[in-house]
């Protein structure tokens, strides 16, 4: 096989953002006929690297090598042009738009004078139709379909031209079973054209079903590439863990109080169903899963930004419906969103007016606003939380990814709430703070609150959870215990394999 | 019927339901209140009101376009008043005085010219800088409004052409020479939007930005386009209207950018775009017209007329909120 010469080399790739190392010398070949597996933890840079290839960011540095030619993809027709096809993760389409329209946007067939020539169109598009087997045509509206089918949109993307590569980005996150079996004939048809495909996905099991070879990614950095054959679950999640495949987890417990929060068989719509488990005060509850298995949402639906449609909520032992973010916070229920820049904070205000934002109405003398009190609360919890900042007047924009979270924390703390969710606590979070506020969830469970943390890092799971529940499409699929769990039990739960251990 | 097919027609259809209504609700009316002698339905009334709707409907073909696209146009009542300055304004150029009445076409390229360049400048400053079109042309607004006074400070600009008004006032196949550029106007817009790659890219990007910047649609480019097509359009209703009366103030057209867009979101065409129809928006300017000639032909004033029509403009923003929800799976903000 490694006769062959690849259909695309990737050479030393290295992609900067701002204050991040997306990408730092990544190096990857994809043969013709095989299909590469690229896997890593969230943010380990699979998206970026596909990205780059895909013409969507230009490499600071490195090259691409398509059929032994350098090149520049300078933007996503180009990149399609070249051969590549980019199938994206979420989805990118226009709604309003047929699905025809859809498959080839930005590249529409043409008759003279700019028409748009609707009997070829449409001609082509039920042919890719009917190799995907699905039950609608090209003239039905894209936002009329489910999201599945909608998926299914996307992947016709990658049969519009002759490919030579085809990236998946994650395709099969919203595809039910049987349509995995279809887009699995799909990469098959295509590997026998000796196609190369670049496949991402979370899911061992698919990743062990259809590949040739998996290459893994770690923070940016290649980690190296085995054969499919000659590697199992076992040896794939020690490349992606890494280092950090031995940190500790949490030993120490603290005092278990009262049940501060129950909730029994809760459901939303078909974004999570039947969702029950508790949290006692003094502990901290972990919720680990791929993104999009509900875990935000059963978020949203405890702080009241989303109506439950089954189950019950307890507070102490006590059925509570809470309808609004403003209900959650009287019953001592404090939310720290997924999105700290967006959803927790107001970014251009100062760090003082962040951190008093929901108690705001209390803090009065007369008809005016309490600065002094305000400037109290702020003190109070800058000191506690080891907030770094040159003083409260600073915008809270200005101040780096831990020392905002840890506002969004204090903001919360000063409401004296019995139940914290934080949400993703450390996204974007160099690693030094990333510590620190770890160390601060544990601190907090001290203190007696009842912390629930939502997390898509392993390690982080492990290291602040004193149970850790595991989430798979909108469902529980078990509980653990910090003593029980391993890595690889918690990473077959959260991709559905243990189905009969489900608690 | 597959769920979500009544609302669609209820969507799509409404408009020329809410007319029907409108056209029995002032019959019936008029029998009562009215204290003229003719029927609200009579012929010539009728032709009369498709020729009042032509200035807004002109304009508003192409506010539909540059609204699905996903920004907005507030400059039309001002390019209309410049490009109307300048037609009549041309034609008393000593430049043109040895052209007899061929300085009719040559003043109307030049109006038109001068809407498209209007709409041209908001075009690229929106594509290149990225501001929002609507603080783009408000500043516009504001600007080519400017231009007109500065032209002729307060007073109005003059000229009658009787060549011109004679061509204005034409009725070929009893349709007023107006209407028919509305109706050539309407179609051409459908087909643009319809039939070309360059329509159903604008639909594309007003829908998702970003989805058709990933598959590689240049926006800037078509956002141009549809600007230089209002742009022109506000002009070409500007040149059918001034045609006739021959006199423009500078005031005129003012508000003009808000009737328009009334009945472009009458018609159902969204203000964050992608969604929209032209004809939806040719049945939202005949509603607008039928509601002001009919509470007119019952006996109402001007003042009553606008308050019906506010009123009446956010009870269908409030259905249109009604018929779109997305059930309880929505978040709460």
């Amino acid at each position: 096989m490694s006769a062959q010469t690849p259909v695309l080399r990737l050479e030393g790739i290295v992609k900067t953002f701002p204050g991040v190392r997306a990408l730092d010398g990544v190096s990857l070949s994809i043969l013709p006929g095989e299909v590469h597996a690229l896997m890593g933890e969230n943010g380990a840079g699979k998206s970026t690297l596909m990205k780059v290839l895909g013409g969507v960011h230009q490499p600071d540095e490195g090259r691409i090598v398509l059929a032994e030619q350098p090149v520049v993809m300078s933007g996503p027709l180009d990149a399609k042009a070249k051969g590549i096809v980019f199938i994206h993760q979420e989805l990118s389409l226009a709604g309003e738009l047929s699905v025809a329209e859809n498959i080839y946007l930005g590249e529409l067939p043409r008759k003279r004078f700019g028409l748009v020539d609707w009997a070829e169109l449409y001609t082509r598009t039920n042919r890719i139709l009917e190799r995907l087997k699905v039950g609608f045509d090209a003239r039905t509206r894209v936002g009329d379909l489910s999201i599945a089918n909608q998926q299914m949109v996307e992947i016709a993307r990658a049969l519009t031209v002759d490919a030579k590569a085809v990236i998946f980005d994650e395709p099969t996150a919203s595809l039910t079973d049987a349509e995995k079996v279809v887009l699995f004939e799909v990469i098959a048809d295509l590997k026998s054209q000796g196609v190369g495909i670049a496949y991402i996905s979370h899911r061992m099991e698919e990743i062990f079903r259809i590949t040739d070879r998996i290459s893994v990614l770690r923070d940016g950095q290649y980690q190296g590439t085995v054969d499919t054959v000659e590697t199992d679950e076992e040896g794939v999640t020690q490349m992606m863990i890494g280092r950090k495949l031995d940190l500790s987890r949490n030993e120490s417990h603290h005092e278990i109080g009262d049940g501060a929060l129950e909730v029994r068989g809760l459901s939303c719509g078909h974004l999570f169903e039947d969702v029950s488990f508790a949290v006692r005060s003094g502990e901290v509850l972990g919720f680990y899963g791929l993104v999009g298995a509900g875990r935000t949402e059963i978020a949203e639906t405890i702080f009241g930004l989303r109506e439950p449609s089954a189950g019950t909520i307890h507070l102490n032992g006590e059925e509570v419906r809470i309808h609004s973010p403003a209900d959650a916070i009287a019953r001592g229920i404090s939310l720290v969103p997924e999105d700290r820049k967006s959803q927790g904070l107001v970014l251009g205000m100062n760090c003082r007016d962040n951190m008093t934002l929901p108690q705001i109405d209390d803090l009065k003398a007369g008809p005016f606003v309490a600065e002094g009190s305000e400037i109290a609360i702020f003190d109070q919890y800058r000191d506690k939380l080891d907030i770094r900042t040159p003083g409260w007047k600073q915008a809270a924009g200005n101040l780096s990814g831990g020392n905002q979270q840890k506002i969004v924390i204090g903001k919360w703390l000063s409401m004296h709430p019995r139940v914290l969710i934080v949400d993703e606590p450390t996204r974007g979070i160099d690693v030094g703070s990333k510590a620190e506020i770890h160390n601060l969830i544990r601190d907090l469970a001290a203190q007696g609150y009842a912390v629930i943390v939502i997390s898509s890092e392993m390690p982080e799971v492990l290291h602040v959870s004193d149970r850790i529940v595991a989430m798979y499409s909108g469902r529980v699929m078990r509980t653990f215990t910090s003593e029980e769990v391993t890595e690889d039990t918690l990473i077959q739960a959260i991709s559905g394999l243990d189905t009969g251990q489900a608690a | 019927m597959t769920p979500g097919t009544l609302s669609t027609i209820l969507k799509n259809g409404a408009i020329w339901g809410f007319i029907v209504l409108e056209l029995i609700f002032f019959t019936v009316a008029g029998q009562f209140l009215s204290l003229s002698e003719n029927a609200f339905m009579d012929a010539d009334n009728m032709l009369l009101l498709f020729k009042q709707s032509a200035p807004i409907g002109i304009i508003a073909m192409g506010m539909t376009i540059v609204m699905i696209n996903g920004n907005i146009d507030l400059s039309v009542g001002a390019t209309y008043a410049l490009s109307a300055v300048v037609l009549l304004d041309a034609m008393t150029w000593p430049v043109f005085g040895g052209l007899g009445d061929w300085v009719i076409p040559v003043a109307c390229l030049l109006a038109l010219l001068t809407g498209v360049v209007l709409g041209a400048i908001n075009g690229l400053i929106v594509w290149k800088t990225g501001v929002d079109a609507f603080i783009v042309t408000l500043g516009a607004m504001l600007g080519y409004r400017g231009l007109v006074f500065m032209y002729n400070g307060e007073q109005p600009t003059s000229h009658l052409n009787w060549t011109l008004v004679d061509f204005a006032e034409m009725q070929v196949l009893g349709l007023h020479t107006a209407t028919w550029v509305l109706l050539i106007v309407t179609v051409a817009m459908w087909f643009l939007m319809n039939r070309t790659v360059h329509g159903r890219n604008a639909y594309a990007i007003g829908n998702n930005r970003e989805a058709a910047v990933n598959a590689g649609i240049r926006v800037g480019p078509h956002m141009l386009i549809n600007f230089m097509i209002i742009g022109f359009l506000a002009a070409l209703s500007a040149v059918v209207f001034y045609a006739e009366t021959g006199s423009v103030n500078p005031n005129d057209g003012e508000l003009y950018e808000l009737w328009v867009i009334t009945a472009v979101v009458l018609g159902g065409t969204k203000l964050t775009g992608g969604a929209g129809s032209i004809v939806s928006t040719f049945g939202g300017v005949l509603a607008i017209q039928l509601l002001r000639k009919g509470l007119a032909h019952i006996g109402a004033d001007t003042s009553t007329v606008n308050l019906v029509i506010g009123l009446i403009l956010i009870a269908v923003l409030l259905l249109d909120r009604q018929l779109n929800v997305k059930g309880k799976e929505e978040l709460k903000i």
